[in-house]
């Protein structure tokens, strides 16, 4: 799969649990490179619009595409390939009897990948993982360290495009400020794109370029990141959000 | 006026490689005002406030001086300690989903909160029960009183757990982590509230948060913690001078709105390592 210009597009997509539509009506595009939030209250949708896109959520409809690829309605070899996503708790995302090794070796395996020793071993490194780690389980890692397990896990195929939701919530703010660091680091390093499922705006502030403001399913606003600077908003709820996370 | 002194209290529990003091020698006193105590996970903030309340089960051992409104707590027997608890002195938790009884109407519940410390005529039950749900601002109490746990929001949840821990009137109240579970819109609207109940009944407060610029903003004064020892303690006004090289860290490596650095600061953890 080539370079393109626009790495996700969603464009009039509906999302429903079991017959019941909660996300209305929502389009936005992620351009290859770029850092894009989808921001909002629980409830609110957002992560809904991540799953659909990792074809978790199987019931949409509308138009999906990541990489110039159309969306699909379950979880897909290919677009996992180039694709892969960031659950919020590390202590739910990673199987507590495998070992770091046979968590970062297994997409190798699934895709047919060699040298497998030698790439679990840079993963490690990549995300600043000693390699003692290496044969750890997860109950012997600290909340942080599982993290960088799950963004490594995640880059074992080498991705473009990372879907991370929540990736920080369930960690502590010094051990938050390590993750985001290193999400950022990766970023530039390869030129990954980034679509990120938060309810926090500084973290928004400081690792992405736009926002999708999200209320009851549907996107409200979508502005640049730097709006948060001064809270030039055009939506109320946007602006009520932003006075109640500490914007002035 | 002393409403709570705390002398050297260390609370302990038994590991493999022998007792560890997750709390470790804390001394602090607590007037009718409000403390903010603040630290990362194991820092040992939310067993201070457990083992204020003496619910620290075995094998965990807590020791020290622990006195309310003159009172020695540690020796009180397991009989005073409960009709201590509620009455004096209440606690909130985190998440009211996982504190409220969910096969108990609201109502019955902040009632019976009431009856275990008072013995009141069924009428004055339900006025006070009324009263209490209209002061953590419930707009129709009477519907709101009929509903199951599973029947209110996140918002609405910790407003009734605040209406039941408030309806005994006690003269401290603990509050940990009262608003991480909910939406940042409801967060203000919580914290509000207890902290105008908390001056309207001239109570003390210990706000229990990993949040600096949450309990800074709702706090008169600040313990800072980390591994079980309090690292400092400032005027919540003057938190932004703070001193300690550990509370500065915390601070700098929150990511701010408007935010202009390309790298946060991240501490060394070595340096305070004990968890």
């Amino acid at each position: 799969m080539g370079r393109h210009m626009t790495a996700i597009s969603l464009s009039h997509v509906d999302i429903a649990y079991d017959g019941q539509r909660v996300v209305h009506d929502v389009s936005f595009e992620v351009a290859a490179g770029e850092s894009f939030a989808l921001v909002g209250e629980s409830g609110s949708g957002k992560s809904t619009v991540l799953k659909a896109i990792a074809g978790l959520a199987p019931e949409w409809t509308g138009q999906i595409e990541v990489l110039g690829q159309p969306g699909s309605h379950r979880p897909d070899r290919t677009l996992a390939r180039h694709c892969q996503m960031v659950f919020q708790d590390p202590y739910g995302s990673l199987h507590p009897r495998k070992t770091v090794d046979a968590v970062l070796s297994e997409p190798l395996t699934i895709h047919r990948i060699g040298g497998q020793d030698a790439r679990v071993e840079q993963a490690l490194a990549d995300v600043g993982l000693d390699r003692r780690f290496r044969f750890r389980y997860p109950h012997q890692l600290s909340g942080g360290q599982r993290q960088r397990v799950a963004i490594a896990r995640a880059l074992m195929l080498e991705p473009q495009v990372m879907l991370l939701d929540e990736p920080t919530s369930a960690l502590d703010v010094s051990v938050q400020a390590e993750i985001l660091n290193l999400l950022k680091r990766l970023r530039r390093e390869r030129g990954l794109t980034y679509l990120m499922v938060t309810h926090n705006l500084p973290v928004v502030s400081f690792l992405c370029e736009r926002m999708a403001v999200m209320n009851k399913g549907r996107i409200v606003e979508i502005a640049p990141a730097t709006a948060l600077h001064d809270g030039a908003f055009r939506d109320p709820y946007t602006q009520k959000l932003y006075a109640a996370s500490g914007g002035d | 006026m002393t409403l709570l002194s705390v002398e050297n209290l260390v609370v302990s529990f038994p590991t493999s490689r022998g007792r560890v003091n997750v709390v470790d020698g804390l001394s602090f006193e607590l007037g009718r005002e409000r403390l903010g105590i603040v630290g990362e996970s194991g820092s040992g903030k939310s067993m201070t406030g457990r083992a204020i309340l003496r619910l620290i089960r075995p094998p965990g051992r807590v020791e020290g001086r622990l006195s309310f409104e003159g009172q020695d707590l540690t020796s009180l027997g397991e009989r005073d300690m409960r009709a201590l608890r509620g009455a004096r002195i209440s606690m909130i938790m985190q998440d009211p989903r996982y504190s409220l009884n969910p096969v108990m109407t609201v109502g019955t519940q902040i009632e019976e909160a009431l009856r275990v410390h008072e013995r009141l005529p069924r009428r004055d039950m339900r006025a006070r029960v009324r009263d209490m749900l209209e002061a953590v601002r419930i707009d129709d109490p009477d519907r709101v009183a009929r509903l199951y746990p599973h029947e209110v929001s996140g918002g609405m949840g910790q407003r009734v757990m605040i209406a039941m821990m408030l309806i005994p009137r006690p003269s401290l109240l603990i509050a940990d982590e009262p608003t991480s579970a909910l939406d940042v819109s409801v967060q203000g609207d919580v914290l509000r509230l207890i902290d105008d109940l908390v001056r309207d009944h001239g109570m003390g407060l210990i706000l229990i948060s990993h949040d600096l610029p949450l309990v800074a903003r709702y706090c008169d004064r600040i313990l800072v913690m980390n591994a079980g020892r309090m690292v400092e303690t400032c005027d919540a006004g003057d938190l932004h001078a703070a001193s300690h090289p550990y509370t500065k860290g915390l601070l700098a490596a929150v990511p701010r709105m408007h935010e202009t650095r390309d790298e946060l600061p991240v501490m060394d953890r070595s340096a305070w390592a004990g968890t």
